[in-house]
């Protein structure tokens, strides 16, 4: 299925990227199993979306847990956590 | 439109008569700006760069502004928050909330402004005599919008 995939802030700057269109497995179903798959790519990715690391996922533009459904057409924005204000 | 993302500044003043429209029901008028200062944790800062994530932005905002309406007696509520380049002594952030009374006011105006801190999607990067850098988070921001989470039902 075809998602698009959104980096932001320093984020962004780590991973080179500000954002996506990805085609990806249905299997990969979940926020947790997209991050998954992106850390997969080793190097940068592995290090910025590594377990541990204060991030923040939204899904079609609203606030998103690991457990939340990724479906075709999704849009999937990573970030840390925001400081605006 | 009680939600503005834009990079010039705004003036306080003409914001709040725009808001009140000579209302006669509004008694209160609570209000919080946000401005750039010259340091953060003993660094100083000269310079910095706000980043948002167009679209969710203002979802984000409107639904903190609805929650706000739904917990207090309020009138009328504007957000204004600025991106791009700020240096210190700039305007950040606008919250103007009016009402009939103060209490409900000032309330909606601090949740905002608490929920705003923790909910929409900015970043800041600071320029320093060090170079470059994105603020963390703060745990002291998580807790001052906690205090605003419904109060956990106790476990019989």
């Amino acid at each position: 299925m075809k998602i698009k995939v959104v980096y932001l802030a320093s984020l962004r700057e780590q991973l080179g990227k500000s954002g996506e269109d990805l085609e990806i497995a249905p299997a990969t179903s979940t926020v947790a199993g997209l991050r998954a798959l992106l850390m997969a790519r080793g190097g940068a990715w592995q290090a910025a979306l590594a377990q541990g690391r204060a991030l923040r996922v939204a899904v079609n533009q609203e606030m998103a847990q690991p457990t939340t459904p990724v479906k075709p057409g999704d849009e999937i924005a990573f970030f840390p956590p925001v400081t605006g204000g | 439109m009680a939600v503005r993302i834009q990079t010039k500044d705004f003036d306080a003043g003409a914001e709040i008569t725009a808001l009140r429209r000579g209302n006669p029901k509004i008694g209160a008028v609570a209000s919080f700006i946000g401005v750039c200062r010259d340091a953060s944790d003993g660094t100083a800062v000269t310079k910095m760069t706000l980043e948002h994530y167009p679209g969710m932005t203002e979802k984000a905002l409107e639904k903190i502004v609805a929650e706000a309406k739904a917990r207090w007696d309020v009138m009328e509520v504007l957000v204004v928050h600025r991106v791009g380049e700020l240096k210190p002594t700039d305007q950040i952030v606008l919250v103007v909330v009016t009402g009939a009374h103060r209490g409900e006011a000032f309330a909606a105006c601090e949740f905002i402004m608490d929920y705003l801190k923790t909910r929409a999607p900015f970043w800041k990067k600071e320029e320093t005599p060090q170079g470059a850098r994105w603020v963390e988070a703060r745990a002291s921001d998580d807790e001052a919008a906690q205090r605003w989470e419904p109060p956990k039902s106790s476990a019989a």
